[in-house]
């Protein structure tokens, strides 16, 4: 509201129409007209609305994060008392930390190497102009789109030593499944698996895009020139996609971070795959119900995400080919 | 080489006739059809697997051998899944939270984006830019205290409780305005000219005309509500305002044994269904739509 107002409270300025002085008469630089206001209400009356839940959900909680993470709170307790920066000591000091945090660091560096290495490829093989490939691209895209939930139980089904078929196929070979749930860090490969296999197409289709944006003319200039698929890949393609690279880099470290649906069904009590939000989770509504110190792990992974960001704009983007 | 160029024509053979002789065929198939095939399958044999699991019984499950066909395709773990956990209702609560929350979002990502593109106000980059940002904070940071304030306002187990924090549009509000700019502003002069007010303006010229974007934003919704899980799963305790999501982790606290993967997968099956369906009908738009700028997970 205050930016509406402000203008007009300049003092000098006249409400426009109100006097008949000639500087009225002219199109005043200074302060809005009539008209202009009245699009300003206009603009509050259609934009307020979503931004009042802007301001009170998402940016809201960011600064209330950190305001809870200075407290000792239990869930549902009236009362909490004010503890400074203890709840930061304890996390950086506690065992876990070192755990949650290389969990976190293993599982998104697994997940955005694994689906863009292989989003890449699959984008090559779905860029090719054949029958059916309409149908493959949709296809592969569309473990994207499915609740999280739903996918995590059909690959627990998958893996299931038991009565899954992986178990079932090494032992039609003379193998034993290994003991996914029982050694934490095949835990951690499974569910690192998972969500490649979910999120694969999602960078697929992104570097289809970018494949099909770059000039055909030089990759013909490369072949008369005589360089060979592989030379032509990595000397020309890959340099032009690299500002795809650069957005699907960005948002899938995002898309890692912020992964929990997976997790949550397919490994409930996080041991081997404790990530940062994860644990944040845990600590809050799993048992011990200790607000502070999840809003405290909370404040850490997006004190994380906002160092990634700028880190990223600054020192990628200059390295970055734009055409 | 350049005769195809997007991807809605591609899957059209070329107009052009192409000599087939053999070895054309065979480079065909080894390069084109076998990467592509495999690609694919990859993808859809885990969810051909869970339809099959879903009609088996737990002793099929648990004879530890691989047939791959249910002896019978009898719904019973479909009607097993229904008595554990209140299905139709839980249906109901996911139909009801996706509907009206995608359909308030897309109303207010229209109002925002229109209100940025054609209405004059201070600040409008400096607006934008906090509508941008959103894209970049994950929902999951906020759980802890949007669950404190909902709570507190008595919203636990509610549908608007369930609704309300996800309301704020960053994504639709960003594909929206791209559009918006897009529309020759010859038309919107014509319609000021006219006398037309700037409501009149929005429902009358800037909607028709972008409706294929709408429906994009819309699909998104639709898509990400209706999968929606971390929220709904701590704000609602009541078994009868589960959304499906979480309905299903209910089920697998009950259903934890290596022979009920039939139930749970014909749970997973009605929970998955409907996404694949309103997929399989409009993929272009929500391949586009989240394509292109996307944050969310």
């Amino acid at each position: 509201m205050a930016a509406v107002t402000a203008p007009a409270d300049t003092g000098t300025t006249t409400p426009a129409g109100a006097t008949a002085t000639p500087a009225g008469r002219r199109r005043r630089r200074r302060g809005p007209s009539a008209r202009d206001r009245r699009d300003y209400l206009v603009f509050i009356a259609l934009a307020g609305p979503n931004l009042v839940l802007i301001a009170l959900f998402t940016y809201r909680p960011l600064f209330e994060n950190i305001y809870y993470s200075t407290l000792n709170w239990t869930l549902g307790a009236t009362t909490a008392t004010s503890v400074g920066l203890a709840n930061y000591r304890e996390f950086f000091t506690s065992p876990d930390a070192a755990s949650i945090l290389t969990t976190t660091a293993v599982f998104t560096v697994a997940t955005v190497g694994g689906s863009m290495v292989l989003g890449l490829m699959v984008a090559l093989v779905l860029n090719r102009r054949v029958r059916g490939v309409g149908f493959a691209r949709a296809a592969v895209f569309s473990p994207f789109v499915l609740s999280g939930v739903g996918v995590g139980l059909v690959w627990l089904f998958i893996f299931d030593p038991v009565v899954g078929v992986i178990g079932a196929l090494l032992r039609a070979v003379g193998r034993t499944s290994p003991e996914w749930f029982n050694d934490p860090t095949l835990t951690l490969v499974m569910v690192i698996i998972v969500y490649v296999w979910k999120n694969l197409g999602y960078v697929a289709v992104i570097y289809l895009a970018g494949l099909q944006s770059i000039n055909k003319d030089l990759l013909e200039a490369a072949a008369i020139d005589g360089a060979g698929p592989r030379r032509t890949f990595f000397s020309i393609v890959l340099p032009l996609l690299s500002p795809t690279t650069f957005f699907v880099l960005l948002t899938s470290i995002l898309n890692s971070l912020q992964a929990f649906d997976l997790l949550r069904i397919m490994n409930p009590l996080g041991r081997g795959t404790n990530t940062l939000i994860y644990e944040a989770y845990l600590q809050a509504f799993a048992g011990s119900n200790r607000v502070g110190y999840s809003a405290t792990i909370s404040t850490v992974l997006f004190g994380l995400l906002v160092v990634l960001t700028i880190v990223q704009l600054v020192l990628l983007e200059r390295r970055v080919h734009y055409r | 080489m350049t005769a195809v160029l997007t991807p809605a024509t591609a899957d059209q053979p070329p107009p052009r006739p192409r000599p087939l002789s053999r070895t054309n065929l065979v480079a065909t198939i080894t390069t084109g059809y076998v990467p592509l095939v495999l690609a694919t399958l990859v993808v859809v044999l885990p969810l051909v697997w869970m339809v099959l699991a879903s009609f088996k019984t737990s002793s099929e499950l648990l004879t530890q051998r691989l047939d791959v066909l249910p002896s019978s395709f009898a719904p019973t773990n479909y009607t097993t899944a229904a008595d554990r956990v209140p299905f139709g209702r839980l249906f109901l609560n996911s139909l009801v939270v996706t509907a009206v929350g995608s359909a308030i979002k897309v109303v207010l990502a229209i109002m925002t984006a229109y209100a940025l593109v054609f209405v004059r106000f201070p600040f409008k980059k400096v607006v934008f830019g906090l509508v941008l940002a959103t894209l970049m904070v994950p929902p999951q940071v906020s759980v802890v205290p949007n669950y404190v304030l909902i709570v507190g306002l008595g919203g636990a187990n509610t549908y608007w409780g369930i609704i309300l924090p996800g309301l704020a549009t960053g994504f639709g509000t960003f594909l929206l305005r791209q559009q918006f700019m897009s529309l020759p502003a010859s038309i919107i002069e014509a319609a000021e000219l006219d006398g037309a007010g700037h409501w009149r303006r929005m429902t009358q010229i800037v909607v028709p005309i972008s409706t294929p974007a709408i429906a994009t934003v819309a699909l998104v919704n639709i898509v990400f509500e209706w999968n929606e899980y971390l929220w709904p799963l701590v704000i609602v305790t009541d078994p009868d305002m589960m959304t499906l999501p979480v309905g299903l982790t209910l089920l697998t606290n009950s259903e934890n044994g290596a022979d009920s993967y039939g139930i749970l997968m014909a749970a997973t099956v009605m929970v998955v269904l409907p996404v694949l369906l309103v997929f399989a009908a409009f993929q272009r738009y929500i391949v586009a739509g989240l394509t292109q700028g996307a944050v969310k997970d």
